[in-house]
């Protein structure tokens, strides 16, 4: 008890640890339910689960003001948990309800809410990086001092508009960050089989890009790393690249039979799973009790039951609405 | 009313745009110290600075992407893509992005993005400069196409263009840019859902749009003078696709050719031709019939290229045969 830290040297105060606990907490439930609701028949198409990888989105998000802009992925469940959007409307939107937060057009892989400048899960690999590059053209042509976010895996850096964005994010030193949640695959195939670099961080100096890695099981770390990046972009020195290295322990989708990796290189990675880590972390710090962690595994618990009872009771989208949106009326 | 170049109209319509809204800006490959490929935008990088003509590197991906993005956070971009052989480079995000963004998020965002580009043949640049792509665009739900094929229009779909929250699509065939006609600055925006008609006949309707519009009035004065009277419908937008302005015409005609530049196995020609059987099927005297591109990748020398397109004298010959006493 001697080698305890005092509250003062900790490297976050005890209510910001105590927050990160329980974001990551909220995506780890959120999740383990939405598998349950999907082996259910609740949830349909494919989903994508985060699990392994919380550490990477929470910490990284704590950096980013409701004025800034997020784009992520088609895995942006905790993305969008971590951004502030209620439980409720993301199982609803998984569920194909009305009151999900796109609707349910667009179901797991599609969630938006632009009163977040949450500006959605992009599905198709590397497809919404242009688009957050633009975003942050937005915000320098109007004069608004906001960055944007850009969330990405490992397996986008393969594709032709991760070089793209990141040479015309470079070019015109916009003000955005590129976060890479390196997971290790892209999809079924490891970093390494597709990758003839596979330090992610270091294809940056290519276009001129200042970058950083860091370990992304370690929620403190990920997000200094990330408050770093962040004052560097919103110093006006142009984009950033931060390499968040985590790695999935459920399947790529839940219609994956994860053939592709062995059990022991599962089973190695859970030993650093990020939430235990952080927890057991607490726990050195002396901010953690059983009883504590009880309460906190509670009230995540009835956050999440509210959702799935707000999605299963919530109404369908009348199928005479189907056509509408597609596109809009000329504003007067 | 100004004399003025199809050019000059689309580069007069862009400066007005640049000078009303603040949020508009001009983005592509060259549009500004080149001043654009097609000499489009020559000039305006002085008048308005590379702030808002901005050059492009060579990522149509990107950029595109960009522009929707841009569109997302509050700017009204226009892009340019040099050719539409190009545009293939930034389908995924005009299709899976541009076009979906709005359903997608539950009608949560709006992509306000004029999009231009240069389409068709007829200037001896081969495979991969000269095809007509843009029934492939009309094919997309959530998106406009809008096909301005007189001086006029050239102007006023611009604007109208820049008035739609959603992305609108302008196809440019390049063998336009030098044509001359004339432009009423103040006049109304045009109505871009509707299709005019440019010649009025009786004896047949010849359903056209863009670069070939030409060569359908061509044949409809040749078809004049041995007293077959032709309809001719300019099309102006292949989506939202004016049916009912088609339509009305085969009702009195009771006979259609449709003229596309595209390659003739499931072109616009062919949405045409099906939209009139499913809507006047009972009006029709003879079957509709087609004049389309060869299907080859658009050859280099000239007599193939001429080979390859529509000529007037296929629309005469389709027309003629259409009608007994012609035949």
């Amino acid at each position: 008890m001697s080698t305890r830290p005092l509250a003062e040297n900790l490297p976050v105060t005890s209510e910001h640890a105590w927050f990160l606990l329980r974001e990551m907490l909220r995506i780890r439930r959120f999740e383990e339910k939405a598998a349950e609701m999907y082996s259910l028949g609740k949830i349909h198409g494919f989903l994508h689960l985060y699990i392994g990888e919380e550490a990477t989105g929470v910490g990284s998000m704590q950096t980013f003001t409701p004025e800034d802009s997020i784009v992520t992925t088609y895995r942006e469940h905790g993305h969008a948990l971590a951004r502030g959007m209620p439980a409720r409307e993301l199982m609803a939107e998984m569920f194909g309800k009305v009151t999900g937060c796109s609707r349910g057009h667009g179901g797991s892989m599609h969630f938006f809410d632009v009163r977040r400048r949450f500006f959605g899960g992009y599905a198709i690999v590397g497809g919404g990086m242009p688009i957050a590059v633009g975003l942050a053209l937005a915000d320098r042509m109007q004069n608004r001092p906001a960055i944007t976010a850009c969330y990405f895996g490992d397996g986008a850096v393969a594709e032709g508009e991760f070089h793209e964005s990141l040479n015309l994010a470079a070019l015109w030193k916009l003000p955005i960050v590129f976060l890479c949640e390196n997971n290790q695959y892209a999809m079924g195939t490891a970093l390494a089989r597709h990758q003839a670099q596979t330090d992610i961080s270091r294809k940056a100096a290519a276009y001129g890009l200042d970058s950083n890695a860091v370990d992304g099981m370690d929620v403190v770390a990920a997000e200094a790393a990330a408050r770093e990046a962040a004052a560097f972009v919103r110093s006006g020195k142009g984009p950033f690249l931060l390499e968040l290295r985590t790695y999935r322990f459920r399947a790529h989708s839940m219609a994956d039979p994860d053939l592709y990796r062995t059990k022991e290189e599962i089973a190695e990675w859970r030993k650093r799973d990020p939430v235990v880590l952080f927890e057991n972390r607490l726990r050195e710090w002396g901010i953690l009790t059983d009883e504590k962690l009880a309460a906190l595994e509670a009230e995540v618990e009835a956050e999440i039951a509210d959702a799935v009872r707000f999605a299963e009771e919530s109404p369908r989208e009348p199928v005479e609405d189907l056509l509408k949106d597609v596109c809009g009326p000329v504003p007067s | 009313m100004t004399r003025m170049t199809y050019r000059e109209a689309m580069r007069a319509a862009l400066r007005k745009a640049l000078r009303d809204d603040p949020r508009v800006f001009l983005m592509g490959e060259d549009v500004g110290r080149y001043g654009g490929a097609f000499a489009v935008s020559l000039g305006l990088l002085g008048e308005f600075g590379p702030e808002r003509i901005r050059d492009t590197p060579l990522s149509e991906s990107a950029f595109v992407g960009a522009g929707i993005g841009a569109a997302l956070g509050g700017m009204h971009p226009i892009v340019e893509i040099m050719t539409i052989n190009f545009s293939m480079l930034a389908l995924d995000q005009i299709l899976n992005n541009a076009a979906a963004l709005r359903h997608m998020s539950g009608g949560q965002l709006r992509v306000p993005m004029v999009v231009r580009v240069a389409t068709g043949a007829g200037r001896q640049l081969a495979a991969q400069h000269s095809h007509s792509l843009e029934g492939w665009y009309a094919h997309i739900p959530g998106i406009r196409v809008l096909a301005p094929a007189t001086v006029a229009d050239a102007y006023g779909m611009l604007l109208a263009a820049l008035r739609e929250p959603d992305p609108v699509f302008i196809f440019e065939h390049a063998t336009l840019y030098p044509l001359e006609g004339e432009v009423e600055e103040q006049a109304p925006l045009p109505d871009i859902n509707r299709a005019a008609i440019v010649r009025a006949g009786g004896d047949a309707t010849l359903i056209t749009y863009g670069g070939s519009l030409g060569k359908t009035l061509a044949a409809g004065n040749q078809l004049a003078r041995e007293g077959l009277e032709a309809e001719v419908i300019d099309l102006r937008s292949l989506r939202p696709l004016d049916t009912e302005t088609v339509v009305e015409s085969v009702r009195k005609t009771h006979r259609a050719v449709v003229v596309d530049e595209a390659w003739r196995t499931g072109s616009f020609s062919a949405e045409v031709s099906a939209q009139i059987m499913e809507n006047a099927f009972d009006d029709l005297d003879a079957p509709v019939a087609r004049v389309c591109s060869a299907e080859v990748p658009m050859p280099y020398a000239r007599h193939l290229e001429e080979a390859a397109l529509p000529k007037v004298e296929e629309i005469v010959v389709a027309a003629r045969e259409l009608v007994p006493r012609h035949g």
